[in-house]
């Protein structure tokens, strides 16, 4: 119990060391340096605004990974993206869609502690 | 692997680690580790810091608890090379196999603990259904578990929820067991940074 007052406590304000990194990884993957436009990883983070056939592939990552096939890589290639760029859509995709995961999930805690206290 | 860059566009100072790797274990480099050390400024070293945080950081769960979480996030995302690593990892870290296999066989009846069946029990309806709500969060904290462990708990189901759909998009290999039970030595003993 006492690591986790230390650790929730004693680095800065407010932010525990998992939503700093979280946090971190976020703003690299959409914000920092890349291959893929910035408003293209946005959008694969978000999973919203792409055209056939990346809106395909990207949709079947957030949604069903398990689905995705060597032709939707083709098809993403053939669609004039390196493979640089699919990495990064990819990784955007992957992430943007546990985030929201993640953040629907600390919303409910959220409003469950704040009702317990009413 | 589906994009060859993962598979063989690592730099030089990478491929020489690679090297080591495959002649220390004599096993061939796991693709988790190839995607991790690609361009590792862009995906793998921010995300190696938020999973160590996730499966080492303090918490009031065990390194084992935190492991199975992982492994059955993997298993309801259909990836058997998560699955089955993390599951090797556990087993490792509770010195219980046998707990371990029970777990992801069959929640209801193994023998885990309610804190961890109820938090398991969240997890997965996360990664089913991509949402939860303010009554599924109650039936975890009813089974004694605290707002911290919560939280925690969801700081893995992220970042197995990541990992899964990285490994199921690439394409990574399922290996032997021989591999499991090398990879699950290694991130038991060494975490992963």
């Amino acid at each position: 119990m006492r690591s986790l007052l230390v650790r929730r406590k004693g680095k800065g304000p407010g932010m525990s060391d998992i939503t700093r990194a979280r946090t971190a990884v976020v703003a690299r993957i959409l914000e920092g340096d890349g291959r893929a436009e910035h408003a293209q990883r946005r959008a694969a983070f978000g999973n919203a605004g792409l055209t056939p056939p990346l809106s395909t592939l990207i949709d079947k990552v957030a949604k069903r990974a398990y689905t995705v096939t060597d032709e939707d890589i083709v098809a993403a290639r053939a669609s004039g993206l390196t493979e640089d760029q699919i990495f990064e859509i990819v990784v955007c995709a992957a992430i943007g869609q546990a985030s929201r995961q993640y953040h629907t999930a600390l919303t409910a805690l959220k409003a469950v502690t704040e009702q317990d206290k009413e | 692997m589906r994009l060859t860059i993962l598979d063989s566009g690592h730099g030089l100072r990478t491929k020489v680690l690679f090297a080591v790797i495959r002649a220390v274990s004599r096993l061939p480099v796991p693709d988790a580790i190839k995607v991790n050390r690609y361009r590792p400024d862009f995906y793998g070293m921010p995300m190696r810091e938020l999973t160590q945080e996730a499966m080492r950081g303090p918490s009031a769960w065990s390194v084992g608890d935190r492991e199975l979480m992982g492994a059955f996030v993997s298993k309801t995302n259909n990836c058997e090379v998560c699955t089955k690593t993390h599951a090797s990892v556990a087993a490792m870290a509770y010195q219980d196999e046998a707990k371990v296999s029970a777990a992801l066989s069959d929640l209801e009846t193994a023998a885990v603990d309610e804190p961890l069946r109820a938090t398991s029990h969240m997890l997965r309806k996360l990664t089913r259904e991509h949402a939860v709500d303010a009554d599924d969060v109650r039936a975890v904290l009813a089974a004694g578990v605290s707002r911290e462990q919560i939280e925690d708990a969801l700081a893995v189901c992220f970042a197995f929820n990541t990992v899964d759909r990285l490994s199921r998009t690439f394409g990574w290999v399922v290996s032997g067991p021989k591999a499991f039970e090398t990879g699950a030595k290694f991130l038991l003993a060494r975490g992963y940074r």
